[in-house]
């Protein structure tokens, strides 16, 4: 049955799975090991947009779909789940831009990956970057942006970062409507990713090179 | 036109739109504002022009050209108009665009609306654009509504979520339930939270008016100089419509998934009115272009399948619709329509404009070549940080790529709002220098 259940999520049938789902807390499975097959469920959703078979409605149906999971399964939780982490990783819109598309499929790419997320949303002023950074070490930082006023507020935080003197311990990588390998030489970021699965290989190169 | 062919209407528009009803500063003035439009008619038309019409990605540049915010723009309308002024005379454009696109504060905030944010409202007073705020406005539950009666559901239900003033709306009946003789008919507008709302409505009226005698009287005189105007209104993709500002854009792909059937209804409804809208806007305008920002049917949104399904049906149905009536929509592709090309290929020849964003060009050019004519697309990144010897040299090589045989337009990619004015002079000056037959 696991692996119906993990083809049925990954297939995103939507009542089967949840159908599923109840059956399995029904028979008195461990909550956490149906959480587990979400999460390879969702890897395998994490490949097939990798690999262009899958697109954003897929991703979106995909986190609407765990999320009822989730909501099901967590009554029966005894306690909170723990799984190990690649990394962490801070993102968010930089000043001025309030776009969060892009943004939100990054966060979720990266946590289907392995990755401990923190997303600080939009119109995030380079201090509070400064700061996550800071309480969190986190060794990579992503900052995303929609419009051309995101150049500037790009170039900002990464000298903010400077500034106070965390620059040199993280990487930064940048993406987003109009960003390119123009804007990551102005803005002095270390990678520019094209979409969301750019962020998962620089996320995991730099993890690997740590 | 009750008898006119597709190709015979455009003809007709496309003569209007040489000959306006406009007295123009100079006969060297009017020479030029006919080479203009007869460049761009060319182009249209796959002949080869003179040289390569040039459109500057200019957006909301004036103002900081000119070094005024968008806050006090939005709220000084002479300031806005100098800027404007200042700007279409420094630039010698092939083309003319108002100061149109700088909303009246003022009127937004009389009616309290919260579909944007804009500097000062939601946004720190020195952002140099305005945003739209994504949300469902339109709940999933809702289509029947919308399919039944889009005014009404744009009454009672859309307007009341976006604009604050008229929260009171949900409260008013339907036109619809008006008569025989009139007895309860007007009770509802004597309740004073709706007596409030549509004193909203008359002053955001009266306000819009002041704004409107500021920015058409710019629109004016660049006419009379000679500049163009070429964008006649605007009109969106259907999906794009829904996708924007009803569903929004996570709740539309749900709904592609759980309810395809509704969303295809409510897109062939939509697509009708936005037709109805958009030729109503290019016979007020005499301008016979449409722009059509097309947004959530991009490469990386969705597949070649879906794109198939749920994208292009509706969308071609608006611009087939357009077409039929002479009016030649200009489609920007934001983001990149590589895997798109075949698929939009299948439209009457010489009938359209597609500009793309970041679209691979010579691809465009070698499919979309004999079909369409295309523009694009300086990268906005290059137009923002590059030089203007690296924008110039850009635009040679896009000339290069694009020009032959007429059928091309240089344009940027999305448009620019701050940066060095000596980049966008760069492509003029590339078009004057490069772009000669």
């Amino acid at each position: 049955m696991p692996k119906d259940f993990v083809k049925t999520l990954a297939d995103l049938k939507e009542e089967e799975v949840i159908k599923l789902t109840k059956e399995r807390l029904e028979a008195g499975e461990d909550a956490k090991v149906i959480l587990e097959d979400s999460r390879k469920a969702m890897e395998i959703v994490g490949n097939r947009f990798a690999d262009g078979e899958y697109f954003l409605p897929e991703l979106v149906y995909s986190g609407e779909l765990l999320k009822q999971i989730t909501e099901l399964v967590k009554p029966h939780l005894k306690q909170s789940a723990e799984t190990k982490r690649l990394g962490k990783v801070v993102i968010g819109t930089v000043a001025g831009d309030i776009h969060d598309i892009g943004l939100n499929i990054v966060d979720f790419m990266l946590s289907v990956n392995g990755f401990e997320v923190y997303n600080l949303g939009v119109d995030v002023p380079a201090e509070k970057f400064v700061e996550k950074i800071k309480v969190t070490k986190a060794p990579i930082l992503g900052l995303s942006g929609f419009l051309t006023l995101a150049f500037d507020s790009m170039k900002e935080t990464v000298e903010a970062l400077e500034a106070a003197g965390v620059r040199a311990k993280i990487k930064i990588m940048i993406g987003g409507g109009q960003i390119d390998d123009e804007v990551r030489k102005y803005a002095k970021a270390d990678a520019y990713g094209k979409d969301a699965m750019a962020a998962v290989s620089l996320a995991k190169k730099w993890i690997a090179a740590k | 036109m009750g008898e006119l062919t597709p190709a015979e209407k455009r003809e007709e528009r496309f003569k209007r739109w040489l000959s306006p009803d406009v007295k123009f500063s100079s006969p060297q003035a009017e020479k030029a504002y006919k080479e203009r439009v007869t460049r761009f008619i060319k182009v249209i038309q796959l002949k080869e022009p003179d040289r390569v019409p040039c459109l500057l990605p200019a957006g909301l540049f004036p103002l900081y050209y000119s070094g005024i915010t968008l806050q006090t723009a939005m709220y000084d309308y002479d300031k806005l108009c100098q800027a404007w002024r200042k700007f279409l005379r420094d630039f010698e454009m092939d083309t003319s665009f108002g100061p149109g696109m700088v909303p009246p504060g003022r009127v937004l905030e009389a009616i309290g609306y919260k579909l944007y944010k804009w500097p000062g409202h939601g946004l720190s007073s020195d952002v140099t654009t305005y945003q739209c705020v994504e949300a469902e406005y339109m709940k999933a539950d809702e289509y029947d509504a919308l399919i039944k009666d889009p005014s009404n559901f744009w009454l009672r239900i859309y307007m009341p979520r976006v604009f604050g003033a008229f929260e009171p709306f949900r409260n008013l009946p339907p036109f619809t339930t008006i008569e025989e003789i009139v007895i309860m008919s007007f009770l509802p507008y004597g309740m004073p939270d709706v007596q409030a709302a549509f004193q909203a409505l008359l002053e955001a009226g009266r306000e819009s008016m002041k704004w409107m005698a500021a920015v058409a009287e710019v629109s004016r005189e660049a006419l009379e100089a000679g500049f163009p105007p070429i964008m006649g209104g605007f009109a969106k993709a259907p999906f794009d419509t829904l996708g924007d500002t009803l569903r929004g854009t996570q709740a539309i792909m749900m709904d592609m998934y759980r309810q395809p059937d509704k969303l295809h209804e409510a897109m062939s409804r939509i697509a009708a009115l936005t037709l109805d809208s958009a030729v109503a806007t290019a016979n007020a305008s005499n301008v016979p272009l449409i722009m059509m920002p097309l947004h959530k049917g991009a490469d990386g949104f969705m597949s070649i399948k879906q794109f198939e399904t749920f994208y292009w049906p509706t969308l071609k149905k608006v611009v087939m619709g357009l077409i039929d009536e002479g009016i030649v929509p200009v489609l920007f592709a934001e983001g990149i329509y590589n895997s798109r090309l075949e698929i939009i290929k299948e439209l009457p020849r010489a009938a359209v404009v597609w500009y793309f964003d970041q679209t691979d060009m010579a691809r465009a050019k070698k499919v979309l070549g004999d079909i369409a004519c295309i523009a694009g697309n300086v990268p906005t990144s290059l137009l923002m940080t590059g030089t203007p010897q690296e924008v110039k040299e850009h635009c040679r090589r896009l000339i290069e790529v694009c020009g032959k045989g007429g059928g091309y337009i240089l344009a940027g990619g999305a448009s620019i709002d701050e940066g060095n004015p000596d980049n966008l002079r760069a492509m003029m000056e590339a078009a004057k220098e490069y772009g000669v037959y």
